[in-house]
């Protein structure tokens, strides 16, 4: 036996097992309380419920454009005339300021006219998220100097495939998830 | 410079009683009518204490409005109206409070730069400083947040553009965006979430203010000829009466300028289309923050180019992540700044280079809030490109040169010989 003093600590090696015991404890503890914390943050159910929705697109005429809201945003849907979308077709993607396609429908691609439309047979039709790339303003439709939508915020000018032109706009206006369910109602989401 | 020991003497017994359980009264009685100010401050020290009254007067219209105000998208905006029309002294209350921001800034803006004229931040008054910069960032954030509340075409554009910023971040851009959202777009989450950390952070911005008083009170205040108080008795005076006396005829004439803008100007400062309901369909032409954010949105949009290595495709930084970039390193900045400025001498008073190159900065501010004003256009690019770069130029080229460099006039060798030479020359 040590002759050690009355007054120096019994077995230092419970005090070190109980205070290393209790700081995880704690940290796990803090940490796994901060993450409902934070997660409460992000879109809850109802706003997620709300994903996807159809629309009816019978009524647009070749040249008439309609606004539709998904997910808060607006989401535009064009029928475009036979002559924008010649124009749109003729343009090379060594014009572009972006050029890739940035839709969500097909894997990877450059931002063709084809590419930017809803495909084979429904070239003529274009849906896009009416947020313009730059800081989320909505853009003008039938407007600007490529005869397609123009965003009065900043100035960015997008064609009629919805492809940034000119201005601060980094890029394509955005192709949500969307298909044809039938001829006449498209499914958005 | 707190003066050494405490001088508090309790008036009665119970005063006696208390400070030997709580002395609350002797820390008011050392931090706010003994506390020694050097007495040659000028009009332009009157600000620090004109902008705490006004963080009081901001909390308190602030926390009536909210007994009135729903944070609701279908309400909110009438909920404003009614408190306009309907509740008795409301629409008092809400123009002290619109206002009050405004004003609030303005003071602000000139504490800032008579912060750096005077040299205010350069040791030992660096965690003063810095705690300075805090308080500013806070009071943006909450500006931001209130302005979003009463839920007009400017609320709603406003936060759009705004968390858009947050877009531009590569790869966790836009979960960052969802995350401060609570949505997809701006909606009923982010109304609930704005109106509630802009309830919390004025109280946050208190325990910074308090911070920033404490510091200040260890390191003691400047004055104008950036010496050092070398003797408590010749050059200080207590702060009651004469500091208080010359804060409150300061703040007294600030608030006949408030006053002016409440009672005649009520709406000069905000933006008509805030009185048209938030509409997530259309977007009003011209998208403008308030005053005081200008500078800073001229400095965001300056950027309409992608950053890259020349001579190839290769693009670093894209034109929208540059400008946000742009837009926060420009305050950032503002942290670094005692090392930044690292000469001896503090008082741009004895500095003649840095007081040119000062007044050419004030300029350049002004400038630039003059073009977060104008539309994103031409000319106005331009000129927000130059001003940007003459705005970091200052900071990053101008100020550590001019440390190295710029011969300083003779410092006087004490406050009190300074004020007895201006004396002599009158």
């Amino acid at each position: 036996m040590s002759t050690a003093k009355t007054d120096t600590l019994p077995d230092p090696s419970k005090r070190d097992f109980l205070y290393i015991t209790t700081a995880t404890v704690g940290t796990v503890g803090a940490a796994s309380f901060v993450w409902p914390l934070v997660d409460q943050m992000n879109p809850d159910a109802s706003t997620l419920a709300l994903a996807s929705i159809e629309v009816d697109v019978s009524s647009i005429e070749p040249g008439q454009a309609i606004t539709v809201k998904w997910r808060g945003k607006p989401v535009f849907i064009r029928n475009r005339t036979d002559k924008e979308v010649e124009e749109a077709r003729k343009v090379s993607l060594s014009e572009l300021k972006d050029d890739e396609a940035r839709n969500k429908n097909i894997a990877e691609g450059g931002a063709t006219d084809r590419n930017r439309s809803a495909g084979e047979g429904k070239e003529n039709w274009i849906v896009m998220i009416g947020s313009c790339t730059h800081l989320g303003c909505i853009p003008v439709g039938l407007a600007g100097e490529y005869g397609g939508w123009f965003c009065p915020c900043h100035g960015s000018h997008y064609d009629t495939a919805g492809r940034i032109r000119k201005g601060p706009a980094p890029e394509n206006l955005a192709i949500p998830e969307y298909k044809f369910i039938d001829d006449t109602n498209i499914k958005i989401g | 410079m707190s003066g050494g020991h405490s001088q508090y003497v309790p008036v009665n017994g119970f005063m006696k009683w208390m400070d030997d359980r709580l002395p609350l009264p002797r820390l008011v009685y050392d931090s706010f009518i003994a506390y020694p100010v050097p007495r040659n401050l000028n009009n332009w020290y009157t600000f620090g204490a004109i902008l705490s009254i006004f963080m009081v007067l901001q909390i308190i219209t602030g926390i009536v409005l909210a007994m009135h105000f729903v944070a609701s998208t279908d309400i909110a905006f009438n909920s404003i109206e009614s408190i306009m029309r309907d509740v008795n002294y409301g629409w008092l209350l809400r123009r002290l409070h619109a206002n009050g921001g405004s004003f609030f800034f303005l003071a602000v803006y000139i504490h800032i730069f008579r912060g750096m004229y005077y040299g205010s931040y350069k040791a030992p008054r660096e965690i003063l400083w810095i705690l300075g910069v805090f308080i500013f960032i806070i009071m943006m954030a909450t500006a931001f947040m209130g302005y979003v509340l009463p839920w007009g075409q400017m609320s709603y554009w406003a936060a759009t553009v705004i968390t858009g910023l947050f877009s531009a971040i590569p790869i966790v851009g836009e979960p960052i965006q969802q995350l401060l959202l609570g949505g997809f777009a701006v909606g009923e989450p982010t109304l609930n979430r704005f109106f509630s950390l802009h309830y919390l952070l004025p109280f946050m911005l208190v325990g910074l203010v308090i911070l920033h008083v404490w510091a200040l009170h260890v390191v003691g205040q400047t004055n104008p000829t950036g010496v050092e108080v070398k003797d408590m008795k010749k050059e200080t005076v207590p702060f009651t009466p004469y500091a208080t006396m010359k804060d409150a005829f300061a703040l007294s004439l600030f608030f006949v300028l408030f006053a002016y803008f409440v009672f005649y100007l009520p709406d000069y400062l905000g933006h008509p289309d805030n009185y048209i309901q938030a509409d997530p369909l259309k977007t009003p032409a011209h998208i403008v923050p308030e005053w005081y954010f200008l500078p800073f949105y001229a400095i965001l949009r300056a950027f309409d180019f992608n950053i890259g290595i020349p001579f190839t495709d290769i693009v670093l930084i894209d034109s929208k992540l540059a400008g946000v970039i742009a837009m926060f390193g420009s305050l950032i900045v503002l942290l670094f700044l005692p090392w930044l400025d690292f000469g001896k001498t503090r008082s741009g008073d004895y500095r003649p280079l840095f007081r040119q190159f000062f007044w050419i900065f004030v300029i350049v501010c002004i400038g630039l809030g003059y073009l977060g004003s104008r539309p994103a256009e031409g000319g106005y690019i331009t000129a927000a490109q130059i001003l940007t770069a003459a705005y970091f130029g200052h900071f990053l080229i101008i100020l550590p040169w001019l440390s190295r460099f710029e011969k300083p006039k003779q410092v006087p060798p004490s406050i009190a010989d300074a004020i007895l030479a201006k004396n002599k020359a009158a």
